[in-house]
């Protein structure tokens, strides 16, 4: 059913587990559709690179040895260059998929993606918060003028 | 590799000695068509009346010639619900099937559906049981037919087979059951429990794989599926298999024998298994009934992880089991068992059936846990849910 491939990567996966320091998890699927994905990415805040990836996933052989890939496929990447990595990629990687485990090389490039959102999404709000933090300091000084 | 255990008896099983020397005559010696008139063809027919007597008198049916000979369960499923819902057109276009059958049924079923018929799909309560009075409520005027399977082969649970078969005469329907899974479990008494029409299958009792039977009940009316010439009273074409049909009869026979020290036997190992699980293995949970189940079907789920990770990592040990879950199948949506007992979808996603047979021991289920407890652990390394927070 899976190949040489598959089974190695799901059964000594290299890079599975959490990730210590992350600021940034991509997260997708369901269990309704048999599979949960968990990307953490560990991303240098001025060359924007994936110094560092980790991942966790509730799913099948296949759905495991995708995660397993695409930590392989983004490290050293920048944000720009993961968001090119697509499922053929990942799928080329593994070799031959049973075709309806197809579906697991997208929810992984899914999943990619949803960490680079994150990513932004975590900057987004710490600018929010810096710029309330500093309109409050601001208008405590005047208070006190 | 180390010694290998097969834990999935309820998928198939091996075909005893006993079995296979009824069988082997009859591929090169006893030859014959037994629709042929000579000696050769007497001598085979002779084999075939044998096996036909065997299994009605394992199943207590009133007469040899209510037996019909398939290609398997899901032939004589196919045929018990599209034959009968034929036949009954007149009367109406509406039948009763559980939620849980096997989808030799709700796929017949779904083609009955395409040509204009109705049909209502029973809930089932959480242990697995058919809910009699949502059963009651969907028999209507125009109902023909009602199937529910006498044992699930998901999780074991036993059916109240003779209240639905009463029932279904009170009602005037005709009652057909799936029992692939159910003989050589439990005592199958078609007069005692009401049952009209019933499915048999010969590899999952020590029998060859590709053969079955359906029992049909004299009086009872039912269209041919397959056409093509007059064996089986005119009502199942093709030549008999005569092997299978020798082994088949033979299985059934030996089935029906020891029923309750093979349960007993069954029961000390089920016990023995939960027990050493319990040391082992935390956060799981056992699908299906309690007590009213056959003692060979352990579904179990384990929190946080999935079904296809665990059957694949015990099959590099050696260890062969399968999924509740219907993953490893072309569909990817969790078995339809399970949910219809209304388990949610990420437990039944975790489900593991294990499955005894003749020849398991403690000796396996010591291997089989120790080697459980250890990839519950690894898979759950890996998994973003939280298996205690279930």
């Amino acid at each position: 059913m899976y190949n040489k491939t598959v089974m190695d990567r799901f059964q000594s996966p290299k890079n599975a587990g959490s990730l210590r320091g992350a600021n940034a998890i991509g997260q997708v699927g369901s269990s309704s559709c048999g599979d949960i994905m968990k990307m953490y990415f560990k991303i240098n805040e001025e060359t924007l690179v994936v110094e560092e990836s980790k991942f966790k996933t509730f799913g099948c052989c296949a759905s495991i040895a995708c995660t397993d890939v695409a930590c392989d496929l983004v490290k050293g990447k920048s944000l720009e260059e993961i968001l090119k990595i697509n499922s053929k990629q990942i799928a080329e990687v593994l070799g031959d998929l049973p075709e309806n485990k197809v579906h697991s090389t997208v929810l992984a490039e899914e999943a990619i993606k949803a960490g680079v959102e994150d990513y932004f999404k975590r900057k987004e709000r710490a600018a929010k918060r810096a710029a309330m933090l500093a309109e409050e300091m601001n208008s405590e000084q005047e208070e006190q003028e | 590799m180390e010694r290998k255990i097969y834990l999935d008896n309820a998928a198939t099983t091996y075909v005893s000695s006993e079995v296979l020397n009824e069988m082997l005559p009859c591929y090169n010696i006893l030859y014959g068509n037994p629709s042929s008139l000579h000696s050769f063809g007497r001598e085979a027919e002779a084999i075939v009346d044998r096996a036909r007597d065997r299994i009605a008198s394992a199943i207590n049916a009133k007469s040899s010639n209510e037996i019909y000979f398939t290609s398997g369960g899901t032939e004589a499923d196919n045929w018990a619900i599209k034959g009968i819902a034929h036949a009954y057109e007149s009367k109406g276009k509406h039948i009763v099937v559980s939620a849980i059958e096997h989808h030799a049924i709700l796929d017949s079923c779904a083609e009955l559906e395409k040509e204009g018929y109705e049909v209502s799909y029973v809930p089932v309560n959480p242990d697995g049981l058919v809910n009699i009075a949502e059963l009651i409520h969907a028999i209507r005027r125009d109902t023909t037919l009602v199937s529910v399977m006498a044992v699930n082969n998901e999780v074991g649970t036993i059916q109240n087979i003779k209240t639905i078969g009463k029932l279904c005469h009170d009602f005037n329907v005709i009652f057909h059951t799936d029992a692939v899974q159910a003989i050589g479990a439990l005592k199958l008494d078609v007069q005692d429990m009401e049952i009209d029409v019933m499915s048999i299958s010969g590899h999952k009792i020590y029998g060859p794989k590709g053969i079955g039977a359906l029992y049909v009940r004299n009086g009872i009316k039912i269209d041919s599926i397959i056409s093509g010439g007059s064996q089986e009273r005119n009502k199942r074409g093709g030549t008999l298999n005569v092997p299978s049909i020798a082994g088949l009869g033979k299985a059934v026979e030996s089935a029906n024998k020891n029923l309750s020290e093979n349960q007993q036997k069954y029961r000390i190992l089920r016990k023995y298994f939960l027990s050493k699980l319990a040391e082992n293995v935390e956060h799981y949970q056992l699908n299906g009934h309690a007590h009213q189940r056959v003692q060979n079907i352990l579904n179990i789920s384990f929190y946080g992880i999935e079904g296809e990770s665990i059957l694949m990592l015990l099959d590099l040990k050696g260890i062969a089991v399968s999924t509740g879950s219907a993953c490893t199948s072309k569909s990817l949506l969790p078995s339809h068992v399970l949910k219809a007992m209304g388990i949610a979808d990420e437990v039944a996603q975790g489900s593991i059936r294990f499955s005894f047979g003749k020849n398991t021991s403690k000796a396996d289920i010591d291997i089989a846990v120790a080697e459980l407890a250890k990839i519950v652990t690894k898979l759950r390394s890996i998994s973003p849910l939280q298996a205690g927070r279930f």
